[in-house]
C-alpha cells in the first residue's frame, strides 16, 4: 500500500512510534527511524524491520532543535529524493500539579511535544510544497482534548499540536499536502508503565471498552492516514482511546 | 531578464507569459495568494541560487519590483 513511499517517524525508537515505524515497513515504505537517547533501541527496530524484509535506516536528532531538524530532513530529501510521509510522534511527560511543576518541566514538554513537531514540519513544508503531496501525521493526545489533572504541560502541548494541525491542513491543503492528528488514550508503553495501579484502575473507568490500548492500535490508524485511502481526509483529529472522549 | 521571468511566472501561477509586463501584479493581476508567490520564491531561490528572506518578500508586489530585487542581489539576466 506505501511502496516507494518515504516516511520520516520520530520518536520512533520504542512505543507507539516504534510500532508505527514497522507498520508503515510492513505496508512497503522506506522507514526513516528517529531518536534522539537510545541508538540501541532505534537499531533493534531497524533489525526487526529488516527481519520482516522491509526497509529501515536509523537518524538521531533532538526534534526540539530547529537547525538539526533542518539538517535532519534536508538529509533525508538528500538521500531517498523525496518525503511522503512525516509523523510527529516524539514525546515525554514530566507529569505534576501546577503548584509542584517546574518552569523547566513545563519547558522540556512544550519543548519537544509541540516545538518538535513545528519544526519538523516547518522544515518538510518546502520539500511536500515541491512534490504537490504529503501525509502529516502528528500524535496528540486525549489529554489534549478533554485534560488531565497532572498534566497541565503535556495537554497544553498536546492541545497546541491539534491548532497546529489545523492550521498546516489549512495552509497546505491546496497544494495536495493532508495534515492530521491521532489522539490515543491509554497506550500500554512505557510512558504508561510508570503509572501506579490505582491511576491505571481509574483510567480503566473512564475506557468505555475497558482495557488500555496496544501501540498497534495507534499505529493501524497511521497506516490508513498515511495510505491513498484517507486522501480526503485533513484537518482532523482522529481519537483512539477505546471511547474515553465520547 | 522579463522574459525568463515571465516564463518561470507563467509555469509557477497557470497563465499567459506574453501578458506578464514589469508593471504587473501578482496579487491584483494574476490573482496569486501567498502560497503562490512563496512558491515562486522557491522556484527563484532554485534558479539563481540565492536565498530571499521572508521579511523581504511583502515589498515584491511586483514582476518589476522582483527583477529589480534580483538584480540589486547580483543576478545577471
Amino acid at each position: 500500500m506505501l511502496e516507494n513511499k518515504v516516511a520520516l517517524i520520530t520518536g520512533a525508537g520504542r512505543g507507539i512510534g516504534r510500532a508505527i515505524a514497522v507498520a508503515l515497513a510492513k505496508e512497503g515504505a522506506q522507514v526513516i527511524i528517529n531518536y534522539n537517547g537510545s541508538e540501541k533501541k532505534a537499531l533493534e527496530v531497524k533489525q526487526l524491520i529488516e527481519e520482516q524484509g522491509g526497509k529501515a535506516v536509523t537518524c538521531q536528532c533532538d526534534v526540539s532543535d530547529f537547525t538539526a531538524c533542518e539538517k535532519m530532513i534536508r538529509d533525508v530529501v538528500a538521500e531517498f529524493g523525496h518525503l511522503d510521509i512525516l509523523v510527529n510522534n516524539a514525546g515525554i511527560t514530566r507529569d505534576g500539579l501546577i503548584m509542584k511543576m517546574k518552569e523547566e518541566d513545563f519547558d522540556a514538554v512544550l519543548n519537544i511535544n509541540l516545538k518538535g513537531t513545528f519544526n519538523t514540519i516547518r522544515h518538510s513544508a518546502r520539500q511536500m510544497l515541491k512534490q504537490r503531496s504529503g501525509k502529516i501525521i502528528n500524535i496528540s493526545s486525549v489529554s489534549g482534548i478533554l485534560g488531565n489533572p497532572g498534566q497541565a504541560n503535556y495537554a497544553a502541548s498536546k492541545a497546541g499540536v491539534i491548532g497546529l494541525t489545523k492550521t498546516m491542513a489549512r495552509e497546505l491543503g491546496s497544494r495536495g499536502i493532508t495534515v492530521n492528528a491521532i489522539a490515543p488514550g491509554f497506550v500500554d508503553t512505557e510512558m504508561t508503565e510508570v503509572l501506579g495501579d490505582s491511576v491505571k484502575e481509574a483510567a480503566c473507568r473512564q475506557i468505555i471498552l475497558g482495557r488500555f490500548g496496544k501501540p498497534e492500535d495507534i499505529a493501524n490508524t497511521a497506516v490508513f492516514l498515511a495510505s491513498e485511502k484517507a486522501d480526503y481526509i485533513t484537518g482532523q483529529v482522529i481519537s483512539v482511546d477505546g471511547g474515553m472522549n465520547v | 531578464m522579463l522574459e525568463k521571468m515571465s516564463k518561470m511566472i507563467a509555469e509557477q501561477l497557470n497563465c499567459d507569459a506574453s501578458e506578464i509586463t514589469s508593471e504587473t501584479s501578482f496579487k491584483d493581476d494574476l490573482g496569486a495568494d501567498s502560497l503562490d508567490l512563496f512558491e515562486l520564491v522557491m522556484a527563484l531561490e532554485d534558479e539563481y541560487n540565492i536565498e530571499i528572506p521572508a521579511e523581504e518578500l511583502t515589498d515584491l508586489t511586483t514582476v518589476g519590483a522582483v527583477i529589480d530585487y534580483l538584480k540589486n542581489k547580483g543576478v545577471e539576466a
